[in-house]
């Protein structure tokens, strides 16, 4: 599998998810430059977590505009594989590459903890490897993580079994609507989400439960 | 330009004889910019002019020392060509102004100190001391330094990972805010601040130059009062995102070979950098404002000069690198300036418009800056061993400290920190010390911030030595070698004999620690005046110790792990009852001799405890500090969610709550216990059998039993009651 990590001023989780990717696929994932317009020849593209422009204006509104989104977004439309995790999550909704928003969160104060998370699809190239049901435990770090969309959007997105990833019953740090903590685009290619799989991919970082993602990734994509 | 009146230099905070001494230097008078640039550089935050005398009695060598103080950062070699670069600093009086703002701005100020010399910086801890919880100020100060903290440190993806919090009416008009920064760079890469040569470029990079904080060091150099309010206007606004391009320009450009000196622009900014730069380079500097990036229009060259504008560096090039240099930060959208030369006159000489504005000799700023050897006195020691009440029930007292504001879980603090950004954090706060991986290596560093201050208030001098031991015996309990400390000395004004009789009985404490521990000072600072109306705070030097693990695989933690481990307590156990939480939280008092330290025996007990981790005999381990016995137990149970069955030893309160110094208790494999036993006999050192985890409770024979679950609670409740409500909760 070739991936591609996206560096915007203010990432700060591009090297997490490097150094994850390389150590479970392999092979080095391209760090690739915001103001980049093509993308290299890859098989999945990582929108990492940080303060992307300081998340001045609102998180990921301005990475949505830089160059290199333009040709994510085409190529995601055409099928290519985009993981957002945290930030890249934010920047997936403010490019409408996923439906709905992250809110302040409910608190109003950044939070970074564990939380349990309940996998509940199986039926994409994200999260093949687990189980459904199965129950995760990966940190969340964020500040801007209150997922939001009307009743419609998200009736049609559990409707759809888009709703990927869900806060364990009294989990929720956030105040997301429905507990969602990641979701799918329509065909099934663009996943966003708060928590951070990269994070648990070592033993003795507390956890190995973010390994099982990018394993689906690499069987899906090899 | 201005007449310079006796008003004037007194706005300037020098003395009538400093500025016969400015005078006497330049031989001639100064004008106004020439006079603002000696009161920055002489204030005491720049000059260390009480302290400096005193300092020098620190022991700075060992031969892992790469870099001692003197530099933006002290430097360790933690082997295999690498380094670990670190130092904490003060950022006192900004946070009390406005707490968002000060602890966000001492955040980015310390993490530019480390990156500066060629560091990324990997984790980063705060000391924290506010006012008693019931000032109706407190609160407020404590939202403010918690959010301004995790606002700044979360945005440059570092880790926060440790540190400690502390409340006391002594801080009610000063609370410190202390932040350590640590970084790793390789040992052949490591950059400095001396421009050496003449005929350099002196660049300028980062941020624009605005009127933000201009003379903020003369204010962190003078008691508040009343009007302290109307600084605000002097504390500096950050911005972490600049920062963060600032941290990759600089490092993309130090994997270069283009620069011979780089200094970040902290107090007293583009005057301090420069002199400084100079100073160590032996060299002079020539710099023309018109090319200073500028923020507002019409800034003057006083503005600029004193500007504590952030997130900007000052370096000097190679000859004929600019153009690679700037192609860097303009990557970065960072602003870059070629501003002035280096030369060979010893001069610092600013122009402006086509004129020069100020010029003087480096060393009159930096040699012959005023040294005083202030009066000092020395109060007597408290003595004695406090009374208290024999017949008062253990487990409710153990259930109230638990919940107190000095002992309760920092959760509500921590969580609002990015713990485990970058990867590598594999102790986030909660345990003994943080403990953080070097990227790509099976080694790690753990790091820890230590002081008693109400030890130090009753015994200056043992309070020092005791706040080296604890952050010498926290590094030993995760199983790492302490290889050095910063140190971060916080007290009143230096002008009464009192006050500086507690800084150099400190310093004397720390240094006599420090040398028995083979455990020198790398870097530090100092932060004085930190008096309201004449009160000051308590005497507070805080500690921050860093320490090596060679291998990850081998570390303890303070949580119990299986049932039926045997738990043993190492070190004697007088139940020294003067200065203990116990008796201010139960008794209500504050009274006795705080609890003596043993260095040689500090010693022997860590380092049987490092080689029990080290050998993998001991992977549960935590000290003994606040609260003491206990305490401790309760802790290691509440992180564990296992209990345990204490035995009959002594069940008298100072045994349970008494806080000596160089303890530990472990918890091991009950099958192993004997062997360690003997191990330890023949390190000549004390240790007992406590009793056995297991079950839900902490059951203490003859004293009653209570539930994990219900310490948890009671541990967890105070601090998000205390910020969430209006009136000050209960402790249980």
């Amino acid at each position: 599998m070739k991936s591609a990590v996206i560096v915007f001023p203010g990432s700060n989780c591009d090297r997490d998810a490097a150094t994850a990717l390389e150590h479970l696929a392999g092979e080095k994932p391209a760090l690739v430059w915001h103001g980049d317009s093509e993308l290299p020849d890859v098989d999945l593209v990582v929108l990492p977590g940080g303060f992307s422009y300081g998340d001045y204006l609102r998180s990921g509104a301005m990475a949505a505009q830089s160059h290199i989104m333009r040709d994510i977004k085409t190529k995601a439309g055409k099928g290519l594989a985009v993981l957002g995790i945290c930030n890249g999550f934010q920047m997936l909704t403010e490019t409408e590459l996923l439906p709905g928003a992250l809110l302040r969160n409910a608190e109003l104060k950044f939070v970074c903890r564990p939380v349990g998370l309940e996998v509940e699809e199986t039926q994409s190239a994200f999260t093949r490897k687990y189980d459904k049901g199965q129950h995760v435990t990966f940190p969340v770090a964020h500040g801007d993580g209150n997922y939001f969309a009307d009743e419609t959007t998200l009736d049609r997105l559990e409707g759809e079994g888009r709703v990927v990833f869900r806060y364990a019953p009294g989990e929720n740090p956030n105040g997301s609507a429905r507990d969602i903590a990641g979701i799918l685009s329509e065909k099934r290619n663009v996943l966003g989400l708060m928590p951070h799989p990269e994070r648990v991919c070592d033993p003795l970082l507390g956890g190995t439960d973010g390994i099982a993602l990018f394993q689906s990734l690499i069987e899906a994509l090899s | 330009m201005n007449e310079i009146t006796p008003e004037i230099v007194r706005e300037h905070g020098l003395s009538e004889e400093e500025y016969a001494r400015v005078k006497r230097l330049l031989d001639r008078d100064p004008n106004l910019v020439e006079l603002g640039i000696f009161s920055v550089m002489w204030s005491e935050h720049c000059s260390y002019k009480s302290t400096r005398t005193h300092l020098r009695r620190l022991p700075t060598q060992a031969p892992w020392v790469l870099q001692g103080p003197g530099e933006n950062a002290g430097i360790v070699d933690i082997g295999d060509g690498d380094a670990a670069i670190f130092k904490m600093e003060s950022h006192n009086h900004p946070s009390f102004i406005e707490p968002y703002q000060g602890a966000a701005t001492g955040v980015g100020g310390i993490m530019r100190d480390v990156f500066t010399m060629g560091a990324r910086p990997i984790a980063m801890l705060n000391a924290l001391r506010f006012g008693d919880p019931a000032h109706p100020r407190t609160r407020h100060l404590v939202a403010g330094v918690v959010a301004g903290i995790g606002g700044y440190g979360n945005c440059m993806g570092v880790p926060t990972v440790g540190g400690e919090v502390n409340f006391h009416p002594s801080y009610n008009g000063n609370i410190l805010v202390n932040a350590m920064c640590v970084g790793v760079a390789r040992k052949d890469r490591i950059f400095l601040s001396a421009a050496k040569g003449a005929g350099n470029p002196v660049v300028y990079i980062g941020s624009k130059t605005g009127r933000d904080g201009i003379h903020g060091a003369t204010m962190a150099s003078a008691e508040f009062n009343a009007d302290s309010e109307e600084k605000r206007p002097t504390v500096q606004v950050g911005d972490p995102f600049t920062e963060k391009l600032l941290l990759e320009a600089c490092l993309e450009l130090m994997a270069t070979d283009a620069i011979i000196a780089i200094q970040d622009m902290g107090a007293a900014g583009l005057t301090s950098s420069s002199a400084e730069m100079a100073d160590k380079g032996g060299t002079g500097i020539e710099l023309d404002l018109d090319r200073v990036p500028q923020r507002e229009a019409n800034m003057t060259a006083y503005d600029m000069m004193l500007s504590e504008s952030q997130e900007r560096m000052l370096a000097v090039l190679k000859p004929g690198r600019e153009e690679q240099a700037e192609r860097i930060f303009r990557k970065w959208e960072l602003d870059f300036a070629v501003i002035g030369v280096t030369t060979d006159t010893g001069r610092l000489v600013v122009r402006h418009k086509g004129e020069i504005v100020a010029a003087m000799p480096v060393s009159a700023l930096s040699d012959a800056a005023p040294v005083y050897e202030r009066p000092i006195e020395r109060r007597p020691p408290a003595t004695g061993t406090p009374s208290f009440d024999r017949a008062r029930p253990v487990i409710g007292s153990l259930l109230k400290l638990l919940g107190s504001p000095d002992l309760c879980s920092r959760r509500w603090i921590w969580e609002q920190y990015d713990t485990s950004v970058m990867a590598d954090t594999l102790q986030c706060p909660g345990g003994d010390a943080a403990v953080v991986r070097v990227h790509g290596t099976t080694k790690a560093l753990a790091i820890t911030t230590d002081v008693t201050p109400r030890y130090c208030s009753a015994d200056p001098f043992e309070g020092a030595r005791q706040a080296v031991a604890e952050a010498w015996r926290n590094l030993c309990a995760v199983g790492a070698k302490p290889l050095a400390v910063t140190d971060n000395l916080n007290f009143g004004n230096p002008e009464k004999p009192e006050i500086m009789g507690e800084i150099a009985s400190s310093v004397d404490g720390i240094a006599e620690a420090c040398r028995v521990l083979e455990f020198p000072v790398i870097s530090g600072n100092c932060s004085l005046y930190n008096e309201t109306n004449g009160e000051a705070i308590l005497p507070t030097p805080a500690i921050g110790g860093v320490g090596l693990i060679r291998d990850v695989r081998r570390m303890a933690t303070i949580a119990f792990k299986r049932e039926g481990d045997a738990i043993l307590l190492i070190g004697e156990a007088t139940g020294h009852l003067g200065q203990s939480l116990y008796l201010r939280e139960i008794e209500a008092r504050e009274e006795g001799a705080p609890p003596p330290v043993d260095l040689a025996a500090e010693k022997r007990n860590g380092e049987l405890v490092r080689s029990l981790i080290e050998s993998g005999q001991a992977d549960t381990v935590h000290d003994l500090s606040d609260g003491g016995l206990l305490i401790c137990v309760a802790e290691m149970a509440m992180a564990g969610g296992i209990g345990a069955q204490m035995l009959s030893a002594r069940n008298e309160i100072p045994y349970f709550f008494g806080e000596d110094q160089g303890r530990y208790v472990l918890a091991v494999p009950a099958a192993s216990a004997d062997r360690i036993l003997a191990a330890a006999k023949l390190s000549d050192v004390p240790m007992a059998l406590l009793g056995r985890t297991g079950g839900d409770k902490i059951a203490l024979d003859e004293c009653g039993e209570i539930a994990v679950a219900a310490l948890k609670k009671a541990h967890e409740a105070w601090l998000p009651r205390y910020m969430a409500g209006s009136k000050l909760p209960p402790t249980n």
